[in-house]
């Protein structure tokens, strides 16, 4: 294997792809939203229960490459049982992390969602991990569709 | 001489030494490049051509009398004689140059129909304004620069677009196109002559003859076709034929309509501006005459000249009197060589498990657009991209494609003069490693 793509395709990614959590339509959702990525077809829609200002319940549903799948997976169980508010910052990281230029970081708040740093260095694949998250926050903010142009 | 003789007379390892960027390595691999189909490659000989007119010729065309501008003008009409033997036109006045493919279909759309007199019959269809639920039919495996131009136009107009289906190997459904031909006022066909994501090549001639036979004119996306096929717009009988010419070896922003001499007379201009007038005042102006009543503006002078020594430098890898006869020789070479190597990849590539090869036509050329079950087209890429094969990834500018096949994407491998067997190898081998990491 070439360790370039080590990189990107942390085995943790690879897991989350092969076996994605919390994948299925989730009824009871109280917000919803569709994402979309224009450029190579990504689709993904994510499903919130939220009750005192705090995710109950997220699932995802969709199709989409290795990143973007992995993404979802791995956005639904960092973001569960959280505060609106504690999500929301989880997200800023998460994209400050997957589109600063800076080499010498430290997101080891992220826990598990540290393995999409590698993605920094492919371009045009930043898109793919942070389509879930535009797409979750679009539904947390109301709106019905979120692409990441 | 056969086909497998001529194949063998094909030196590539010289023609990949007039390529330089064939050269590059991809974090320190060989640079395998199978996205022909997006851009091609640049020769020395149009770098060269670029560098010169730059350093010798530069001015503007048609305008000054001084020693840079006549001679930057001789080279510039030179490369439209150029082309107009490449598409084998019967006259400089149809050869126009335009920023691309996509801005000659706009083109056309734009001005074809908008002729005031209602009686503007020419040749086979009229150029009357369209009306409301006049047909605009539109094959299933267009680029979207061969769709949206027409939405455009019938959302202006209150025109219907309709696609002409195609069928599971990806070939336009004859049948079908015969029907939708007897259904309502059909006015115009847009096709293209050779699919970007299918590979597929379309019978343009016999299309055209049943367009004209009830009146509609033919719209040509050439785009694909520039690349592979020696092409005649004369006995294609197209109305209209564009090129894209960063895909024949030539620079980006130069492309090429052709269209019928008596067309583009009725038509009015596109654009207004410099170049495109005879006389400007403001009890009115009258416009210059072909091709220049549709290049408004400086045109894309060092564009046109690279064009120009693109396809001065196909015609010198084939033998014949006439640049013409060069040419023809040369592109049944090349083709022939794109084609075994397309053939023999497709045949390797059906081996490898989970792999669907989307587009079977009887009639292809050298474009394989393919899937991995269980990875998207992405992952496909960027874990040949690790392996130095560059292929694109995506919908290729074809939504409804993917839509007609139900996929979201596919990864396109395709050919230029210039790939060998090794290409095919590499691509072949990395293909078979993908599903190892993903599945
Ligand atoms: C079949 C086809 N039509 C149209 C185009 C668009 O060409 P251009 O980008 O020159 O406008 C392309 C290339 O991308 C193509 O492959």
């Amino acid at each position: 294997m070439n360790p370039d793509l080590r990189e990107l395709y942390q085995e943790t990614i690879l897991d989350h792809n092969r076996h994605p959590r919390n994948r299925r339509k989730l009824e009871e959702a109280d917000a919803e939203a569709h994402g979309h990525n224009p450029l190579c077809g990504d689709n993904v829609t994510v499903y919130v229960q939220t009750e005192d200002g705090k995710v109950t319940d997220i699932s995802f549903d969709g199709n989409g490459c290795a990143i973007s799948t992995a993404s979802a997976s791995l956005m639904t169980e960092a973001v569960k049982g959280k505060t609106l508010e504690e999500a929301e910052a989880i997200f800023k990281e998460f994209q400050e992390m997957v589109t600063s230029t800076e080499q010498e970081q430290d997101h080891s708040e992220l826990g598990d969602l540290e393995v999409f740093a590698g993605v920094r260095e492919y371009p045009v694949r930043i898109k793919c991990a942070t389509l879930p998250w535009h797409t979750l926050n679009a539904a947390l903010k109301g709106s019905e569709s979120a692409t990441t142009e | 001489m056969s086909a497998a003789a001529l194949a063998s007379h094909y030196d590539v390892e010289r023609i990949r030494g007039d390529f330089p960027i064939l050269e590059t390595l991809v974090r320190g691999r060989r640079l395998v490049y199978l996205d022909n189909a997006a851009t091609s490659q640049k020769p020395v000989a149009v770098i060269k051509a670029l560098r010169e007119y730059w350093e010798t010729s530069n001015a503007n065309v048609h305008r000054g009398v001084h020693f840079l501008s006549m001679k930057a003008t001789t080279q510039f009409d030179k490369a439209r004689e150029t082309v107009r033997v490449f598409l084998n036109a019967s006259s400089t006045q149809e050869i126009i140059f335009t920023k691309g493919c996509s801005e000659g279909i706009n083109l056309v759309a734009a001005s074809l129909f908008s002729t005031a007199s209602p009686k503007s019959s020419h040749g086979n269809g009229s150029l009357s304004p369209l009306e409301p639920g006049d047909v605009l039919l539109v094959s299933n495996m267009e680029h979207h620069s061969n769709i949206v131009p027409w939405q455009l136009l019938a959302a202006r107009t209150g025109a219907i677009v309709k696609p002409i289906p195609i069928t599971d190997q990806g070939e336009i459904d004859q049948n079908a196109y015969d029907d939708l031909l007897g259904q309502g006022r059909v006015r115009l066909v847009a096709v293209n002559h050779v699919s970007n994501s299918l590979g597929t090549i379309n019978p343009i001639k016999l299309m055209s003859q049943k367009a004209h036979a009830i009146g509609a004119f033919v719209m040509v996306d050439g785009a694909q076709a520039g690349p592979h096929l020696s092409i005649d717009v004369q006995d294609l009988d197209a109305d209209f034929y564009t090129l894209s010419c960063h895909k024949i070896y030539a620079p980006t922003g130069i492309g090429v309509l052709y269209g019928k001499k008596t067309l583009l007379e009725a038509m009015p201009p596109y654009q207004g501006g410099g170049d495109m007038i005879r006389t400007v005042d403001f009890s009115g102006t009258t416009f210059a005459e072909l091709p220049f009543k549709f290049e408004a503006g400086t045109p894309n002078i060092s564009g046109v000249i690279g064009l120009g020594a693109a396809i001065e430098y196909l015609a010198s890898l084939g033998q014949g009197e006439s640049l013409r006869e060069k040419l023809v020789h040369s592109f049944a070479q090349f083709s022939d060589h794109e084609n075994r190597l397309a053939r023999q990849a497709e045949d390797q590539l059906r081996q490898v498990s989970g792999v669907r090869i989307y587009g079977q036509a009887k009639e292809k050329a050298s474009v394989i657009s393919f899937t991995i079950d269980g990875v998207h087209p992405h992952d496909i890429g960027t874990f040949l991209d690790a392996e130095g094969v560059a292929v694109r990834a995506g919908h290729h500018c074809c939504m409804p494609v993917m839509t007609r096949y139900g996929i979201p994407a596919t990864a396109r491998a395709s050919f230029a003069l210039y790939n060998t067997e090794a290409d095919v190898e590499a691509l072949v081998k990395a293909v078979s490693n993908v599903k190892e990491m993903f599945a």
